[in-house]
């Protein structure tokens, strides 16, 4: 008689207590969210916090996010660390647009979100990097502890977790640089 | 020399291009006529007596209750005088001069060929208040005029920004500077 067969995938049964969840989501974002290498963009004060989240006492390799890159073009994150000015906007919107998919924007620190101490008065402060590039996550403060940041990483997380293969994100929209 | 030592030189030389002389208080300074500053700063910087080499800054300053601008400049002498240990640090006496001009079209000598220092203090002064220094080592011509580059907003910013009466540009490259929920609220 022929075996008919087996419909089981290719992993069942392979691991002990059927501990794994198997679907391909779960194992491409387990890879994606592990290895989020940010791009190296601080620009101000924020900047320190970001070092120092990078440094030794709350390591950000251990989420596997310090493989910081000085080139875009091979980083998923941008963690944009400092007060956003009109002249430096034009240069972000650049590097965002060199970073391929999938990309995320955490905007660090108060002057990111809403203009920080330069809402009122800054002449030259953009009131929030949301004008300049899509925001994931907002980490709040004044500069951020490094925990915080660790935090806003998390969720950053939690949104990648959430992304599923099946259907297709909106086609990029085409710019000229 | 003290102070008002150097304030009879300056108008025992210069005469009624010092306006005004103040040489008591935290801030002794000599206010001195726009027209003829380039001719004073060389005199300040050149004379044995005076010998005041050191720009610190050129501050700018936005007087609208008398409707004028001002520039004011730190000076110092250093070089210790003969004979002193001190080294070269050691200030001999410092000065302060201001120069004032109208609010509706500002022009001072620029002073950047006196003292290299001004040349980027003049620039932010332009970029942020408006002063057009004439005769500064790096010009732009355009419709306002010829008037030292700008170094702080980028070169095609409307509007000088540290002015009382400035108000904040709707947007800039397509970000936009003020909402409307801003513009509304009443300025503190």
């Amino acid at each position: 008689m022929v075996e008919e067969p087996t419909r089981n995938g290719l992993l069942y049964n392979r691991f002990d207590d059927g501990v794994m969840v198997t679907s391909v989501d779960w194992l491409l974002n387990w890879a994606r969210e592990s290895s989020i290498w940010p791009v190296t963009f601080g620009i101000a004060c924020c900047a320190i916090e970001m070092m120092a989240t990078g440094a030794s006492r709350f390591d950000i390799d251990r989420f596997g996010a310090g493989a910081f890159r000085p080139t875009p073009r091979q980083a998923d994150l941008m963690i944009v660390a400092g007060t956003v000015t009109y002249k430096m906007a034009s240069r972000i919107r650049r590097l965002y647009n060199q970073m391929p998919d999938p990309k995320y924007v955490m905007a660090m620190g108060a002057c990111t979100i809403g203009g920080g101490p330069y809402a009122r008065h800054g002449y030259h402060v953009v009131k929030g990097v949301e004008m300049v590039v899509p925001v994931d996550v907002y980490v709040p403060g004044c500069p951020p502890r490094p925990e915080a940041l660790l935090e806003g990483l998390m969720r950053l997380q939690d949104r990648i977790r959430m992304q599923t293969i099946a259907r297709r994100g909106p086609a990029p929209e085409k710019t000229d640089i | 020399m003290s102070v008002e030592e150097i304030g009879s030189v300056l108008s025992e030389r210069f005469g009624d291009a010092i306006i005004e002389f103040v040489a008591a208080g935290l801030h002794p300074h000599a206010v001195v006529a726009a027209g003829r500053w380039h001719e004073v700063a060389t005199f300040l910087r050149d004379d044995p007596r005076m010998g005041f080499n050191m720009l610190r800054s050129v501050s700018g300053v936005d007087r609208q209750a008398q409707n004028e601008l001002e520039a004011v400049y730190d000076l110092i002498a250093m070089a210790p005088p003969e004979g002193s240990r001190e080294g070269f640090w050691a200030a001999r006496h410092a000065l302060a001069v201001k120069v004032r001009t109208e609010r509706a079209n500002p022009h001072i000598p620029s002073v950047a060929d006196v003292w290299p220092t001004a040349d980027w203090h003049e620039r932010e002064a332009y970029d942020l208040l408006g002063i057009v220094f004439d005769g500064h080592p790096d010009p732009v011509e355009d419709e306002a005029g010829r008037h030292p580059r700008r170094i702080l907003c980028p070169d095609d910013w409307q509007g000088h920004a540290l002015r009382k009466d400035y108000v904040f540009p709707e947007a800039y490259g397509g970000i936009p500077g003020r909402s409307e929920i801003d513009a509304s609220k009443p300025v503190k």
